[in-house]
This record gives structure tokens, sequence and C-alpha cells, in this order.
């Protein structure tokens, strides 16, 4: 009974928050230099955003909210969703990029 | 924890068929909506930013240092949020009670350079949500986020008043959890939108 009711983190060893802190702050920081400096060259200048923001996300989500240490019920609950909005935003944008009849 | 302790901690856990408690379960389900509606609105503005003839370019209308130190803030109240419910957990209440008003500082501190970016915009460089698509999109959708950021600093307010009252302890501090990942998580949108609208 009491090893249902425990969730997957709990037990788990406290990530190192500080060190997730650093990685975030610095990501911003290159992100920003990484803007001013690529200003006028788009396609790396959105492929090094992307990255960096999805790194970031990434970051917070796995350790912050402790996705990485939750069920896997729990993962696939926030996956299908995470599908459903590429879906939605690739569809709005394929609309404007497919050529139309 | 003491025996009394462990049996109101069971009694406010009642089975669930996930394992997953029932609070923090409706927090993740509430919290993937929330994560469509921040598509839609991040969709919208990616359409109309590609489908524009011009768009103006945001490092020249938008005030790029600041929001980075706005972001900054954000993920200080994400750390230290992070740090009271591990606080919690180990049953240090003192610095559970530090870390969660480090957060609602960091919140308030998010909200006020907001406000003073928006009265900027606003009233000064007449940069209005009916100026241009890009005001409109701008508004609404920093707008939204800022009224999230809110709310989460009003319950903030809430779960801190709770913690100085000794109403949270060791045992029971599923609240601090729960709300927890709603902060988290629009931090996590913030990350979004600050690359997706003043960086790209």
């Amino acid at each position: 009974m009491d090893q249902e009711h425990k969730t997957a983190d709990q037990g788990h060893k406290t990530p190192n928050y500080m060190a997730i802190f650093y990685w975030l702050a610095g990501l911003t920081v290159v992100e920003v230099g990484w803007a001013t400096l690529l200003h006028d060259n788009r396609k790396p200048l959105i492929i090094g955003l992307v990255l960096f923001a999805g790194v970031k996300a990434l970051l917070v989500a796995l350790f912050f909210m402790h996705l990485k240490f939750e069920r896997k019920t729990l993962g696939l609950i926030v996956a299908s969703t995470l599908i459903l909005g590429v879906i939605l935003v690739s569809v709005g944008l394929a609309e404007h990029y497919l050529p139309r009849p | 924890m003491s025996s009394i302790a462990v049996a109101e901690h069971h009694h406010a856990e009642p089975p669930s068929s996930t394992g997953i408690p029932h609070d923090k379960m409706g927090m993740w389900v509430f919290l993937c909506s929330e994560v469509m509606f921040f598509t839609g609105l991040i969709g919208a503005y990616l359409v109309l930013r590609f489908s524009s003839p011009s768009w103006p370019d945001p490092s020249k209308v938008l005030n790029i240092p600041l929001t980075a130190f706005n972001t900054f803030l954000l993920i200080c109240s994400s750390v230290t949020m992070v740090q009271a419910l591990a606080s919690a957990d180990r049953g240090d209440l003192r610095k559970m009670k530090l870390f969660l008003s480090l957060t609602l500082l960091f919140g308030a501190g998010f909200l006020s350079v907001q406000v003073y970016e928006y009265n900027k915009l606003l009233f000064h460089e007449h940069f209005t949500p009916s100026s241009s698509l890009f005001g409109s999109v701008f508004f609404t959708t920093t707008g939204f986020h800022g009224f999230h950021v809110f709310c989460g600093v009003v319950c903030m307010a809430y779960m801190t008043g709770k913690a100085f009252l000794g109403k949270l302890t060791q045992a029971h501090h599923e609240g601090i959890e729960t709300l927890g990942l709603y902060w988290h998580f629009v931090d996590l949108v913030w990350i979004i939108l600050f690359t997706i609208i003043y960086l790209f």
C-alpha cells in the first residue's frame, strides 16, 4: 500500500538544481549573443535559437518539473500533447509554404 | 516522520489508478491544455510572421537587454521554487519559507519589469496592439503570459502566507509541488516566447 502511493519522483536522488540554473542562465546569455552576432544571417540564427530554446525548455521540464523521474504514463500524456502542438503549428505553416492548387 | 504525520500524509493522498497523486495529475492535465493554448498563440505568431511581406525587426522595437534580464529573473524564480520543494521534502521549513518568499519576489519583479516595458512601449514609443500586426500578436501573446505569471504570483502569495502561518509541514506540502509545476511551466513558456518574439 505504502509503495502504491509513492510517485516515481519520490526516492530519486535530488538533481543538482544550481548546475541546471547555471546552464539556463549561460544559455540565455549565449542565445542573446547569438541573436546579436548572426542578426542578418537568418538560417543559422533560427537553427541556433531553436536549439538553445529547446535545450533550455528540456532542462526545465526534465529537472525542475521532475519529468525525468516521473512515471511513463505522465511522459506519454505530455508527449501526446506536444505531438498535437507540433501538428497544429506544422499545418499552419504548411498552408503558407506548400503550393496551392 | 511521526506515525501521526505518516497517517495524515496517507489520508491526504487517496489511492490513484495511475500511481500519481490526483492533485499532481490534475495539474499536469491542466498544463497539457495550456500547452495547446500557447501553441495556438505561438503558431498564429509564426504563421503571421512568415506570411507577412514585411515584419519589423524586434530588436529595433523591443528592449532586448531588459527582457533578457527579465528572463533571468524568471529562471531565478524557477530555481528558488524547486529549492523550496526540496527544503520542504527535507523538513527544513525555514529554508522552505525563504525560498517561497524569494520566488514570490522574483515573480513580482518579472511582472514589474513587464509593466515598465508595456508602459514604455504604449505611452512613450506609441507601439500599441493596433499599430501593426506585430503589435497585435506581441501584446496578445506576452499579455496572456503575463496574466499567467500574475495568477502564479497570487497563488504564490497564498502559499507563502500558508507557510508562514505554519500550515505547511514536511508531511503536508503537496501544494508546493503542484504550484511549482505551474510555475515552471510559465517559465518554460517564457523561454520559448523570448526566443521567438524577441530574438527571431
